[in-house]
């Protein structure tokens, strides 16, 4: 018997022929007609047409029949509610049937189809079949309440399928159990709070006897459902780690690895004295070295698991290095892989065999492997000191192949080499020289550059090297420009007789001929600190660096921790959690490995506290939000220390001029007069780098920022929140109501909206963009309206924005102009967000600062108002003010008139400074703003009127 | 969990496409061709996020298997799925191909529909699966016949039903084995390993208890202490009279008992009707190399190459080695080659950059050597030939990690034959894996 001819009629007219097939007597000639129809169905063509007929030929004997008649309800019911209750009599028909197995399959089909109506009638008939008599009934029925809770979660609740799922687990077939653990886990998942899956001694043991007898499937499931309990205390957290063990040597990998998940969380409770601890740690080994001889998709997934579990616990796969020596076979993505875990398993024990393979790895086809071989090289010899010397031989016999892209990513890490061993190896500096023309690479050329500018005193012909690269200035890269400025102020700073005429023309290259703001703003600081103090300068760019450390590529330790509760899922194979990338509520949860408990605990354990890092505070965990390309990812190996020259330690002269400069960049910069180039959010988050004032806090930086103000100020009261206003009248957005505020919390400023469907039908794809702004805000993630929004239902969303989108000025400078999507059309409106919402944590000056910088803005640029009725004191005006960010410096007592200096940072590092005058019995302030971009003073007052008044 | 599952043609056209979720639409199809089928350079991750959307693939020939999610699932089980797929795909219909797909479409919807539901793995054993999808209709089964069938479905040992008879009950096991080695120029072991099987075919009769020993270092050091003798059971054999090995690790088929063998170390089963692979192992110490590859390659100016390659077998006079095949890769602008060999037949195979010395049969510690001249076209490329290793394929009746198979004891309660009725074969198949020495 052969299907394949069902694929093969394509001819006009063919629906025809099918209906009347469809309806002919002969069941032989029915099915051939069936058949052909779900061929048509899998090619996409649409046979939808032929619902009525099909539905017809439900009523059947033959299962198989049967089969694709349910098949065909499956993809259409949908697009034909009111056709697809003609089948219900048949399926609650069928749920009665003799056979279980025309039971189950009644109950599984009906639970696939996607109609009200339908769901109504599905009820009674599941109720029936969770209670079967038949365990392939029963297992089926479990997995059906699933399916009913993702169509209308009330009705489940409502018609306590809950509770009846729940005893299922203490069923007697292991299938039923297993089944039944999947549902109740992945309904729990989108009600993080209920207490669905109440585990608790007692039903983790059902589950564990579940275990050693369901299908291998069926232990996946137990497994990942175990890995969510958090056991009472070390004792029992071993006991269950005692029962899950054999499961490492099952034949399924997925089991091996949802085992090892459970083993590495519920370790975290087991004291590390403890001599079980000793045992468990072998047994994970040989399982995970296991799973390498899988099939080459497998070992990816492993692979990227035990990059977790290796930077987690290192001492588990120590001696295992050579099983991640690379195959010459292996595919890319599993050669990359296990490079990765070669660099992070290199010790000072096994480094000469590494080296010896990344060394055969760098001769090999593939650009990318040998790129990250040659790349791994430089990283063993910053991680093993040992080695260096060995690691910069390698390198300079492969810089001598010529091969192109071998020398351009060798001089890269020898760069980093020098940051971190300096004044040992700059002996190979001449070789490296001797390459400069086969770069073309910027991140190869930035590296050569910096090379040359920072040993500028040992290297002879140093300014013709970089005069060379000062020819074809314009066309450099961004990168290469900034590395060649810095390069030759260096030069200059060491040899000031010869090259100042060099250092003139980069300085004018950089300040007048290019439009890149970074370039720029580095280019004037450079200036005014050769011309104003050449000590200073010196102590600036001749400063000592940091030493580079090898834990950069590290990840961060919440994020491990919740990733290695997610072993063996997606998320571990991403890096990411679940939130980045799954939609909705589902997953969103974030794990956490369980603290260790006090019990078994041994007093001399020093590391206990960090390796029960899970019990840290409730700090949300940073995420790493790029959805960029993984491999991307993971070959951009952690170069950003020393792109730069590293910022310059403070000094008071300096600190001036930074901010002059900076004002002077943004200045214009408001002006408009370069309007919105991409480059310049970026330019705006780089710049307050400079500042030292702002070192250690990154532009709008989360909690840190809060906890670093804490010790001066103390918590802040919560910032002012405008309330919400009606944004979009539904009569202009066919149905849709929009209405919102703008908040900043815990430092990331939120656009929060309240949807409305006002419409009689249902709203899907909702989506959210910004026209370019003033401050480059933009949405740092989409709109998260996750079910389809139904007629008169309401949603609120807040949505994250971030300040690093295009930037445009806009009249009035708070102007937003916002498009929102759905499945009807397009909308736009605007609307205008208080500018508090930029003021940043960090936005509170030095005294000294201020009042330099005070003195420094020109009088131009003062602007006075008045706010009336206000009846705070001075004291309480403070205080409400810094809940918003605005922060008092000092204050002064004049003639009963209190004097409140205040400092403000917008987010694009713009400072605003004040002078607020308030007369004790005078409800009326006067307040003074002074700011190198005069034009925000207006918005600021604003919000001094609205914080004020609020 | 998996919400769709597609499979493809070579060219990207959809053959197979079921959708178990709601949140996967009709475009996610279309999303994986063009992204990934139709992407022109080569695959760089078997899992591939586009627009949110997860895309798990495997490839079988020229067609492609893909699974679809938008949630965080178990990736190494979605995986493990797609293998399964493939397994029970092959049991029913032969070789997964466009032709064997297109005629057997009913039976493969009927299969996703059977072992995936919505999106979670169901019991997948072919074993089961046969006794009520058929591909002749379904016949008319009496009650109990039905009750057994879903019994079997979801029971606990969902891989056998009951009341099989056989008139001779007999058993094979197979231990093959494939030996990997990875070694220096200079004779150095990088690294050696070898990943061993037991595929155990029983034909016998009802629930059969069956108990299954072998070398196993841990459980000989156990019995030696606990006084027990037993004769190591060593008929055929390779090199050293090793009595024990030592087992890195080990998985078992899901009929093995694990919780019994994690706490004594058994192996008790009943097993699967017909052919399974009872048990996976990995060796890595006391291999015994069956070969030694000893290259010399020379380079005599810029256009002429030299290579000697001699190869040493390692194993007891008396057995024959089998299918020996030496590839010796030629670098890319390889002119011509002149081969003399003293023993088989050697080939230099332009199409494949290789000279391929095959010898049909060699004893045990003997050798044999190659040696071959490379004329090279000059070229301006300035990138160095990357010298891939010299691989080596062979076959060898043992089994170089040392094991043996002690015992595999049969007992069935309720029928009368006892363990002697059983008729036991046993082999050892020890073959290359990935064999290779750099040069």
């Amino acid at each position: 018997m052969t299907d394949s001819k069902y694929f093969t009629t394509t001819k006009k007219g063919e629906i025809f022929e099918l209906k009347a097939e469809l309806n002919s007597d002969k069941k032989e000639k029915k099915k051939e007609a069936v058949k052909k129809v779900i061929a048509s169905m899998t090619v996409g063509k649409d046979v939808s047409a032929l619902f009525p007929d099909v539905v017809n030929c439900m009523q059947t004997d033959n299962l198989e029949l049967k089969k694709l008649v349910y098949l065909y309800l499956m993809n259409y019911a949908k697009s034909q509610p009111d056709m697809a209750i003609m089948a219900v009599n048949t399926f609650v028909k069928d749920c009665e049937d003799a056979n279980p197995l025309i039971r189950a399959l009644a109950v599984r089909t009906m639970g696939c189809i996607r109609v009200d109506k339908i769901t109504e009638y599905l009820c009674e008939p599941l109720r029936k079949c969770l209670k079967d008599e038949d365990p392939y009934v029963r297992k089926t029925a479990a997995v059906c309440v699933a399916k009913l809770h993702d169509i209308n979660a009330q009705l489940v609740e409502d018609q306590g399928f809950l509770d009846t799922l729940k005893d299922l687990i203490s069923d007697s077939n292991p299938m039923v159990v297993a089944n039944a653990v999947a549902a109740l886990s992945e309904i729990a998942e989108s009600h993080p709070n209920s207490n669905l899956l109440d585990l608790n001694p007692q039903s983790i043991n059902k589950l564990l006897t579940a275990l050693n007898e369901c299908t291998e499937w069926g232990q996946i499931f137990i497994l990942d459902c175990l890995a969510n309990y958090t056991p009472r205390d070390d004792r029992e957290s071993q006991s269950i780690c005692e029962r899950v063990t054999p499961r490492l040597s099952h034949a399924n990998s997925a089991v091996v690895l949802s085992a090892v998940k459970v083993l590495m969380k519920f370790m975290e409770m087991l004291p590390k004295d403890l001599d079980y601890y000793g045992t468990l740690l072998k047994k994970l080994a040989p399982p995970l070295v296991t799973l390498l001889s899988a099939e080459p998709e497998l070992q990816y997934v492993a692979l990227r698991n035990i990059n977790l579990i290796v930077q987690k616990r290192p001492e588990i796969l120590k001696h295992e290095m050579k099983v991640f020596f690379v195959k010459y076979n292996d595919p890319i993505y599993v050669k990359l892989e296990k490079l990765d875990i070669m660099i992070r398993l290199a010790s000072q024990a096994n480094i000469a065999q590494v080296l010896a393979e990344l060394k055969e790895y760098a001769t090999e086809v593939d650009v990318d492997f040998v790129r990250k071989a040659v790349r791994a090289i430089g990283r063993c010899a910053i991680k093993v000191e040992q080695s260096a010397e060995r690691c910069v031989s390698t390198l300079l016999d492969l810089i001598q192949t010529k091969v192109n892209y071998v020398v351009q990513e060798a001089i890269v890490v020898i760069k980093d080499i020098f940051r971190k061993y300096p004044n040992k190896y700059e002996s190979v500096i001449a070789t490296l020289c001797e390459n400069l023309d086969s770069l073309d690479e910027p991140e190869a050329r930035a590296a050569m550059i910096w090379i040359v500018g920072e040993y500028a005193e040992r290297i002879d012909n140093a300014d013709e090297l970089l005069e060379s690269f000062l020819e074809g200035f314009h066309d450099e890269s961004t990168q290469v420009q900034l590395q060649l400025l810095t390069a030759i102020v260096k030069l200059f700073l060491k040899k000031p007789t010869e090259t100042q005429e060099l250092v003139q023309q980069v300085l004018s290259l950089a300040t007048q001929d290019s439009d890149n703001p970074d370039l720029r703003d580095r280019g004037y600081i450079y200036w005014r600190l050769l011309s104003t103090d050449p000590v200073a300068a010196k102590e600036v760019v001749l400063a000592e660096k940091p030493l580079i450390s090898e834990e950069t590529d590290l990840i961060e330790p919440t994020l491990l921790e919740e990733l290695i509760c997610h072993i063996g899922t997606l998320a571990s194979v991403y890096h990411k959690p679940p939130s980045a990338f799954v939609e909705g509520s589902r997953g969103v949860m974030h794990k956490r490995l369980p603290a260790r408990t006090g019990s078994g605990e041994s007093t001399e354990s020093p590391d206990v506290g960090t390796a029960a890092g899970g019990s840290a505070p409730e700090a949300a965990p940073s995420i790493i939000p790029s959805q960029g390309d993984l491999l991307g990812d993971l070959l951009n190996l952690d170069m950003a220390p020393p792109t730069t020259s590293g910022p310059p330690p403070p000094t008071t002269g300096m600190q001036m001029g930074g901010m002059d400069l900076l004002g002077g960049g943004l200045d214009s910069l408001l002006g408009g007069d370069l309007g919105g180039s991409p480059a310049m959010g970026a330019g705006f988050g780089a710049a307050p780098a400079v500042m030292p004032a702002s070192l250690n806090a990154p532009v709008g930086g989360g909690l840190g920022d809060l906890f670093d103000l804490g010790g001066g100020v103390g918590m802040p009261m919560g910032a002012y929140i405008p309330p919400k206003i009606v944004w979009l009248p539904a009569m202009k957005a066919k149905g849709l109501e929009i209405s919102g505020t703008f908040a900043r919390r815990a430092g990331v400023i939120q656009m929060e909206l309240i949807l409305t469907n006002k419409a009689m039908s249902i709203m899907t794809d909702f989506a959210i963009q910004f026209n370019r702004n003033s401050f480059g805000l933009a949405p740092a993630g989409p709109l998260q309206v996750l079910t389809p929004l139904g007629p008169n239902q309401t949603i609120e969303v807040s949505l994250p924005l971030s300040t690093v989108g295009p930037v445009m000025k806009m009249d009035p400078l708070n102007n937003l102009q916002v498009a929102v999507k759905n499945n009807i059309d397009v909308f736009y409106f605007s609307c205008q967000y208080p500018i508090s919402m930029l003021f940043v944590e960090d936005g509170k000056m030095e005294r000294q600062v201020f009042l330099a910088t005070w003195k420094d803005i020109p009088n131009d640029n003062e602007s006075q108002f008045q706010i009336k009725d206000c009846h705070l004191n001075s004291d309480a005006a403070s205080s409400k003010l810094q809940g918003s960010n605005i922060f008092t410096i000092a204050k002064r007592t004049v003639e009963g008139q209190d004097m409140l200096y205040m400092s403000i940072k917008l987010s694009n590092g713009i400072w605003v400074l004040a002078e607020l005058r308030v007369q004790a019995g005078n409800p009326n302030y006067t307040i003074s703003l002074k700011c190198r971009a005069p034009e925000v003073s207006q918005c600021v007052f604003q919000c001094y009127e609205a914080v004020l008044k609020n | 969990m998996i919400g769709g599952l597609f499979i493809y043609n070579h060219k990207g056209e959809v053959l197979i496409s079921r959708v178990y979720r709601d949140d996967i639409g009709r475009n996610a199809v279309d999303a994986f061709r063009v992204n990934v089928i139709h992407a022109r350079q080569q695959v760089r991750s078997p899992v591939t996020n586009i627009a949110r959307t997860s895309f798990f693939h495997v490839k079988r020939s020229n067609i492609w298997l893909a699974a679809v999610t938008k949630q965080n699932v178990n990736a190494a089980m979605v995986f493990e799925f797609l293998y399964k797929m493939c397994d029970v795909m092959t049991a029913y219909f032969g070789k997964i191909s466009e032709e064997n797909i297109k005629n057997n479409f009913v039976l493969i919807y009927e299969l996703l529909d059977e072992i995936l539901d919505f999106g979670y793995p169901q019991n997948s054993e072919t074993g089961a699966l046969k006794t009520f999808i058929t591909q002749t209709g379904i016949k008319s089964q009496s009650k109990e016949e039905q009750s057994q069938i879903t019994s079997q479905v979801t029971g606990q040992i969902g891989w056998r039903r009951e009341g099989i008879k056989y008139r001779r009950n007999e058993l094979f096991l197979d231990v093959l084995e494939s030996v990997n080695l990875l070694m220096s120029p200079q004779g150095q072991v990088l690294s050696a390993h070898v990943s061993g099987r037991v595929v155990m075919k029983s034909y016998l009769s009802g629930m059969p208890e069956c108990k299954f020993g072998m070398n196993d270092k841990i459980v000989i050091d156990k019995q030696g202490k606990g006084g027990a003798t037993e004769e190591a059971a060593g008929k055929s054999g390779g090199g050293g009279g090793k009595q024990s090995i030592a087992i890195d690790d080990c998985t078992f088929h899901q009929c093995v008992r694990l919780s019994k063998f994690d706490a004594e170390r058994s192996i008790s089963f009943i097993p699967p009707d017909g052919e399974c692979e009872l048990m996976r192992y990995r060796t890595t110490k006391d291999i015994i190399l069956p070969f030694r590859v000893i290259p010399l390659v020379r380079e005599v100016g810029r256009t002429k190459l030299e290579v000697k390659v001699v190869i040493k077998s390692n194993f007891k006079p008396s057995l024959l080695a089998q299918k020996i095949e030496v590839r010796i890769p030629t670098p890319l602008n390889t002119s011509g080659v002149q081969v003399i060999c003293m023993k088989g037949k050697a080939k230099y195979k332009a199409s494949e950059n290789a000279i391929v010395w095959k010898i049909k049969r060699m004893a045990g510690m003997k050798e044999s050597q190659i040696s071959a001249e490379i004329e090279l076209l000059p070229t301006n490329d300035k990138k160095k030939w990357a010298r891939p290793p010299i691989s080596m394929n062979f076959e060898v009746p043992f089994a170089p990690s040392g094991l043996k198979v002690r015992y595999l004891k049969v007992f069935e309660p309720k029928l009368n034959y006892s363990d002697h009725d059983v008729i036991k074969w046993v082999r050892y198949i020890g073959r290359s894996g990935i064999y290779e020495t750099r040069c």
